[in-house]
């Protein structure tokens, strides 16, 4: 009989494993993602205002953007363009404007995302709105920079690049607890930070 | 009081089988639920919300309720007996893992009850929309964890019970099928119900402690959830139909009077196919938009699950070929499961093709698909189990004629359901919509007309086994052998099979194949 016992104490570890295992496929996923640069996460897309501008003047990339809020009306929410024509390798700023519909102050989070997967890599921000939460004062409009440039390695198939933003309302994540900056997503960490 | 103290591997498996007997009747009244709303397009009985509850429940009923704990009951009623043992080995931690579900059941139900009703969000439980849940929520969660606890309890019981006590002279390779089917099933519980357990915990989490597993606002992301629910319900699924290969291997053989055809190629394949459920996952997930290389590798482990599987089939076909073949009511339901799960099997490969399971995804095609698996599959592998069973469990025989009706009724009506909604999945209606545009209205029609007659059809089981297992009296006793071609150490011991079987155990000789049929 204790070698049934020893193989349901095996068993139960395997079970306690297993149930770890699942939570450490969140870290798994997200090192997989930035390994492939899927999903538009991507650390690529951060980097320092000191960056080298070294324009290919003889390529054209369209940028187009495009906004969602997230869940409801909370904001209107759009790029002051469409989109934009640029060279690689050359610095563009380009404003979105959000203005909070509410007559109460909220938190917004934007989230990037860039497609095509491969083109994620190559767009480096030096200036973002998505790096911090957005306090919004009730019916408060503002004015939100990026600023980006495309790295001159873009794959050559590559015509077209579509930047989107999706608005969260994180007013009750800010709310919730003290010490939301590290709960931030990977990509809003602003770059002065991780550079020191 | 004798039911709940007991720890008899027969009194749980039979516990067990009432329990599913109850739970495929309230999945099943729920099905009828959405097919009468589906008769005819716009909204004629329920309102979309309670037919999104309707949909949710009649999954979680069927696969947790339903199937999982008719394979768990078979499993305690025939493994001891099989491998010539007295009792599992942990039984007082059977009867806790049984008397968890109906507490897990009844809470999961009370949910409709409750302002707001049951949960709404599908059965796979994607988050965010399973988030918005209202008071449903917490409760759903809690029922998943009790059933993930009862089937893990469940699965130990049985792997420890095969390896550590079967009788003298069985070998591993000796084992009869539905025990080998029933080992690695229980090793595929032990691995993924807890991986379950955390993605539940994580919605959780996400949802009441500002956690951010897949909230995007946080930085999580909500694809992740579909990775982690699918790394456990892949394998789920070949939980819910590897016993069932066990069954039909058992019955195959004594029907046909042949030893089953290929005895260790079926437990390789059985091995492979545990193996691959593992790596073919983000199949269900073909269209969340991950890379081309990933796409092929998911088509292909997918598509090489075709091979052991159908190493099965033909391994049952050439068990069938030049025997001695009889048609009693357990072979009719085995040989409907070959050639219907092979259909099923069938669509599945079209499934795995990536880029024409863009157009399949969330169409009807993928319902018929899994219910042309799970219901001429796993369900009649269960009652086909049950009708080979049933005269060793109660000592009685059960209505051949009226069981040879069940099958036929059964197997025309599963087809007159299931096999149109191919059709409208591949002219592009969605599934998990009460209403749908007019050109699907015919087909629709002669799916529910084909459910209602099914479920009808089943009073024709209820009465069958009722009569054998309650009101006995002056029924015909069966015999030891209740079956002139079976084999086996269940065989060895009278009809009904007495309390306690195996007190001391058997020996099995060398020259003896235990699975020889």
């Amino acid at each position: 009989m204790s070698a049934a016992r020893t193989n349901v104490w095996k068993l139960l570890a395997v079970v306690a494993a297993m149930f770890c295992f699942g939570f450490a496929l969140v870290p798994m996923y997200n090192a997989l993602c930035q390994l492939t640069n899927l999903n538009g996460k991507d650390t690529g897309m951060l980097v320092s205002a000191n960056i080298k501008e070294k324009a290919d003047l003889n390529r054209w990339v369209k940028v187009e953007f495009v906004t969602t809020v997230n869940g409801g009306r909370t904001w209107q929410f759009e790029p002051e363009q469409p989109s934009i024509e640029v060279h690689p390798g050359k610095l563009y700023t380009v404003n979105f404007r959000a203005k909070n519909q509410m007559d109460q102050s909220v938190v917004g989070q934007a989230v990037p995302s860039v497609a095509p997967w491969n083109a994620a890599k190559h767009l480096h921000k030096t200036e973002c709105f998505c790096f911090n939460q957005q306090p919004f004062a009730a019916l408060e409009e503002k004015h939100m920079p990026v600023r980006f440039m495309l790295d001159p390695e873009l794959p050559a198939d590559v015509e077209t690049i579509t930047l989107s933003y999706t608005l969260f309302d994180v007013t009750a994540l800010a709310r919730g607890s003290a010490n939301t900056s590290s709960k931030q997503p990977q990509a809003d960490v602003p770059p002065e930070e991780k550079n020191g | 009081m004798r039911w709940i103290k007991t720890t008899n591997h027969k009194d749980l498996g039979t516990l067990y089988l009432w329990f599913s007997f109850a739970m495929f009747f309230v999945g099943g009244l729920m099905s009828l639920v959405i097919r009468a709303e589906l008769f005819q397009p716009g909204l004629q009985f329920i309102d979309p919300e309670f037919y999104n509850q309707m949909i949710t429940l009649h999954a979680l009923v069927m696969i947790f309720g339903g199937v999982m704990p008719a394979f768990v009951g078979l499993a305690n009623w025939m493994v001891p007996m099989m491998i010539g043992c007295s009792d599992l080995a942990l039984p007082r931690v059977n009867n806790w893992g049984f008397w968890i579900l109906p507490f897990a059941f009844a809470m999961l139900l009370s949910t409709l009850f409750l302002p707001g009703g049951g949960p709404a969000g599908g059965w796979t439980l994607y988050p965010p929309l399973v988030l918005q849940g209202g008071a449903s929520f917490p409760l759903t969660i809690f029922a998943i964890h009790m059933l993930g606890i009862s089937s893990i309890t469940g699965a130990i019981n049985i792997v420890v019970t095969i390896m550590n006590m079967r009788a003298p002279g069985m070998t591993l390779l000796k084992m009869p099928l539905f025990v080998w089917t029933w080992l690695i099933t229980a090793y595929l519980l032990i691995a993924v119900m807890p991986v379950l357990a955390g993605a539940v915990t994580m919605l959780l989490t996400d949802k009441y402690f500002g956690t951010s597993f897949f909230n995007a606002a946080g930085g999580g992301d909500p694809v992740m959830f579909e990775h982690i629910f699918w790394f456990f319900g892949h394998p789920e699924v070949y939980i819910m139909i590897l016993p069932a290969f066990g069954i039909i291997s058992t019955i195959i053989p004594t029907f046909a009077r042949k030893q089953l055809f290929g005895y260790s190629s079926m437990v390789y394949a059985t091995a492979s196919i545990a193996f691959l459920s593992f790596i073919v996952w983000a199949h269900h997930m073909f269209t969340v938009g991950i890379p081309l290389a990933g796409e092929l590798f998911f088509m292909f482990s997918t598509m090489l699950i075709a091979v052991p599987t159908g190493v099965k089939v033909f391994n049952w076909l050439a068990t069938m070929w030049r025997g001695s073949m009889t048609f009693e009511t357990p072979m009719l339901f085995a040989i409907g499961f070959v050639f219907l799960f092979t259909i099923g099997g069938f669509s599945g490969i079209m499934l795995a093709l990536a880029p024409v399971d863009f157009q399949y995804h969330n169409s009807y095609f993928v319902v018929a698909h899994f219910h042309y698996v799970l219901v001429p599959g796993a369900i009649f592998s269960i009652i086909g189990g049950i009708y080979y069973w049933i005269p060793k469990w109660t000592g009685v025989m059960y209505n051949e004629t009226l069981g040879k009706w069940h099958f036929w009724l059964s197997a025309i009506f599963i087809n007159i359901t299931f096999f149109p909604q191919h059709f409208v999945g591949l002219a592009g209606m969605p599934r998990r919509i009460p209403d749908y545009a007019v050109q699907f209205t015919d087909f629709n029609q002669i799916s529910t007309i084909g459910a209602f007659l099914y479920f009808i059809a089943q009073f024709l089981m209820v009465y069958n086994f009722l009569r054998c297992a309650l009101f006995r009296k002056g029924m015909a006793p069966a015999k030891a052998v209740v079956w002139e071609g079976a084999h086996g150490l269940e065989w060895t011991v009278p009809s009904p099979a007495p309390y306690h079987t195996f007190e001391d155990p058997p020996h099995v000789g060398d020259d003896e194949t235990a699975h020889a049929h």
